[in-house]
């Protein structure tokens, strides 16, 4: 049990030239609702492909709850449940006979007990009215809710979940997050990628962070969040002298507003510290706020997208 | 974690068989299946119209066509000789040119993989549905060729090729005998179909290559230059049909249509092998 429930060493795929992943070592402990971030066409299916063997990776090695992908992999995979790239179905079939045949798919579950399990899998996703329905009937949404019940026909000790929350509405969002947890509470490490960082942020204890197909940032959150860069600003009538006190304290400070100062905190500098430093050499403080303690502001850093957080 | 314990799939047995359940419902069940077993019945049903109708003609037209007013069984081997060249194998190219490249266009590939299926275990029952389907193609004409024949001509003692006569049960077995003999007729090409399917995610791709390759074959057949070819051609037995209408039975040809299908089966399903259990599934 001590083993990771993933655990990727040097995980490498080409595509032609293309690193799409590159040198990924990854370790996921279990128990743990581990968030795997990055923004589009960073590698996170590419990498979740790998995992589950349906592309074999140009070099590295993957392990799935302690055994060696792919030689284990029909012991393996029925204690995993999988959403990759979004559902697929046979539209042709309603929503029960689609997990039917991915239940029969499955040589080692018992057809004694599918009825029984296809029900509790569509009662807990909130499909059970819909369960008659041809799949190509279905909304976007309820296909990815069946693609979660398909990933919970049976106990799991490991869900792979790909954009689990995509064209989900607002309750559907929360119902899955919901559903994680309860998941997660019952002892099943939960693997859920996304680009969505509010949604990981809320979810997890663990993240990674991909970019152009190479790791960045992994651990718990709470690491993540201490390795952001931080700042601190401070609204004063007195600019200059603030400045001033925050120089001496080893800070690099500027002046965006008459009435504001802003630097970035350095590592062992306390806002609390500077606030006495400020108010001991007779600034006039308004207000005083660290700020950029958000993983967004990590997120943003690390993959190097969206608006300029200093500007 | 205990929950997932006494379920434990690691103590389950192991069922090899669910899987190919599943596909042969999942096959028969699809409206596209049934369009085209019905479209197979509605040969026999025209033909035996036809020749009610407006009479057997003159010595021209299908094999047999002649002797259908004298005993109706006749309109299943009418019926089979005219599915022969082009609707079976073509029914049959749309079956096994879906098998991967189908569930790799639906993305169902994927979660068949994870659920999971080893691959070997995929082409298997891919290929056994396709020989499942040959099966209810050919016996599909043969049934409905009986009936209709039964319902609208005469139905009595044959005289077989070689003068001899057999009764009513006697000729229902050759009949029998005929629509097996062009199932295994069949199994090569299904062969070939599985393996172009395995190329692509593209299943009309698939499909459209098979039926070329099963009409570039009878092409090649019919041209006396390339005669050394002809034995190793697929199709080449096809049209065998009299054979059967012989006494004894001319197992002969049988046994070589036989070996020459499993010979088309070993290649093209090791080539399928060596290419699905290697590909990507990136779809
Ligand atoms: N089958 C393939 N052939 C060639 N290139 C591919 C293939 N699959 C993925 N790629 C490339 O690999 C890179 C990573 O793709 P991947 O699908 O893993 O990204 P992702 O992180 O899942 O993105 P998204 O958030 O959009 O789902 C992309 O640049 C993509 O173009
Ligand atoms: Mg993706």
């Amino acid at each position: 049990m001590s083993a990771a429930a993933i655990r990727a060493t040097g995980l490498t795929k080409l595509f032609g030239a293309q690193r799409a992943v590159d040198g990924l070592d990854l370790a996921v402990p279990r128990g743990s609702i581990y968030g795997f971030l990055g923004p589009n066409g960073s590698g996170k299916t590419t990498t979740i492909r790998m995992m589950l063997n349906l592309i074999s990776p140009s070099s590295g090695t993957v392990e799935l709850l302690g055994e060696p992908m792919p030689r284990a992999a029909q012991r393996v995979l029925p204690r995993v449940g999988a959403l990759v790239e979004g559902p697929a179905f046979y539209p042709f079939l309603s929503g029960r006979d689609n997990l039917v045949r991915f239940d029969a798919a499955d040589t080692r579950s018992a057809p004694a007990t599918r009825r029984a399990r296809i029900d509790t899998a569509l009662e807990r996703v909130g499909l059970a009215h819909a369960a008659t329905k041809k799949v190509h009937a279905y909304s976007l949404g309820m296909k990815q809710r069946l693609g979660l019940a398909n990933a919970l026909l049976r106990p799991r000790e490991l869900l792979i979940l790909d954009e689990p929350s995509n064209g989900l509405d607002p309750q559907g969002t929360r119902e899955v997050r919901s559903l994680i947890r309860a998941l997660a509470a019952d002892g099943t490490t939960v693997f859920v990628s996304s680009h969505l960082l509010g949604e990981i942020e809320q979810l997890c204890t663990h993240a990674a962070v991909m970019r152009a197909g190479t790791l960045v940032a992994s651990g718990t959150l709470d690491e993540l969040r201490s390795q952001a860069v931080r700042e601190v600003t401070v609204t004063t009538a007195d600019p200059d002298a603030a400045a001033a006190v925050l120089r001496g304290r080893g800070l690099s400070p500027s002046i965006p507003a008459a009435d504001r100062v802003e630097a970035a905190l350095p590592d062992g500098v306390a806002v609390e510290d500077l606030t006495a430093a400020l108010v001991a050499a007779g600034v006039r403080v308004r207000g005083i706020a660290a700020t950029g303690e958000s993983l967004e502001d990590r997120f943003v850093a690390l993959t190097g997208e969206g608006f300029d957080v200093a500007g | 974690m205990s929950q997932a314990e006494t379920a434990g799939p690691t103590a389950a047995a192991v069922r090899p068989l669910a899987l190919l359940g599943s596909e042969l419902a999942t096959l028969f069940r699809r409206w596209r299946t049934i369009t085209m077993l019905s479209a197979l019945a509605a040969v026999p049903v025209l033909i035996g119209i036809a020749v009610r109708v407006a009479g057997a003609g003159s010595g021209r037209g299908p094999a047999f066509i002649g002797a259908i007013t004298d005993n109706g069984l006749f309109v299943a081997f009418t019926a089979i000789a005219v599915s022969i060249p082009v609707f079976l194998p073509m029914t049959l190219a749309v079956v096994a040119g879906d098998t991967i490249a189908g569930e790799a266009s639906l993305g169902t590939l994927r979660y068949l993989l994870v659920a999971p299926s080893g691959r070997l275990r995929i082409l298997l029952v891919k290929y056994a549905a396709c020989a499942a389907f040959a099966i209810a193609a050919t016996l599909t004409v043969a049934l409905f060729g009986c009936l209709i024949g039964a319902i609208l001509f005469h139905i009595g003692p044959v005289t077989l090729l070689s003068g001899s006569q057999v009764g009513f049960w006697g000729f229902s077995g050759r009949i029998l005998l005929l629509a097996l003999y062009e199932t295994v007729s069949l199994l090569g090409l299904a062969a070939i179909g599985l393996f172009a399917s395995t190329l692509t995610s593209v299943p009309v791709g698939a499909m459209a290559a098979t039926i070329v390759l099963a009409a570039v074959a009878q092409v090649v057949d019919a041209l006396p230059q390339l005669d050394w070819i002809h034995p190793w051609l697929f199709s080449h037995y096809w049209l065998g049909i009299a054979d059967v209408l012989r006494s004894p039975v001319e197992w002969g040809s049988f046994l070589s249509n036989l070996w020459l299908q499993l010979g088309y089966l070993a290649v093209f399903g090791a080539l399928a092998y060596g290419r699905f259990t290697t590909k990507d599934i990136a779809s």
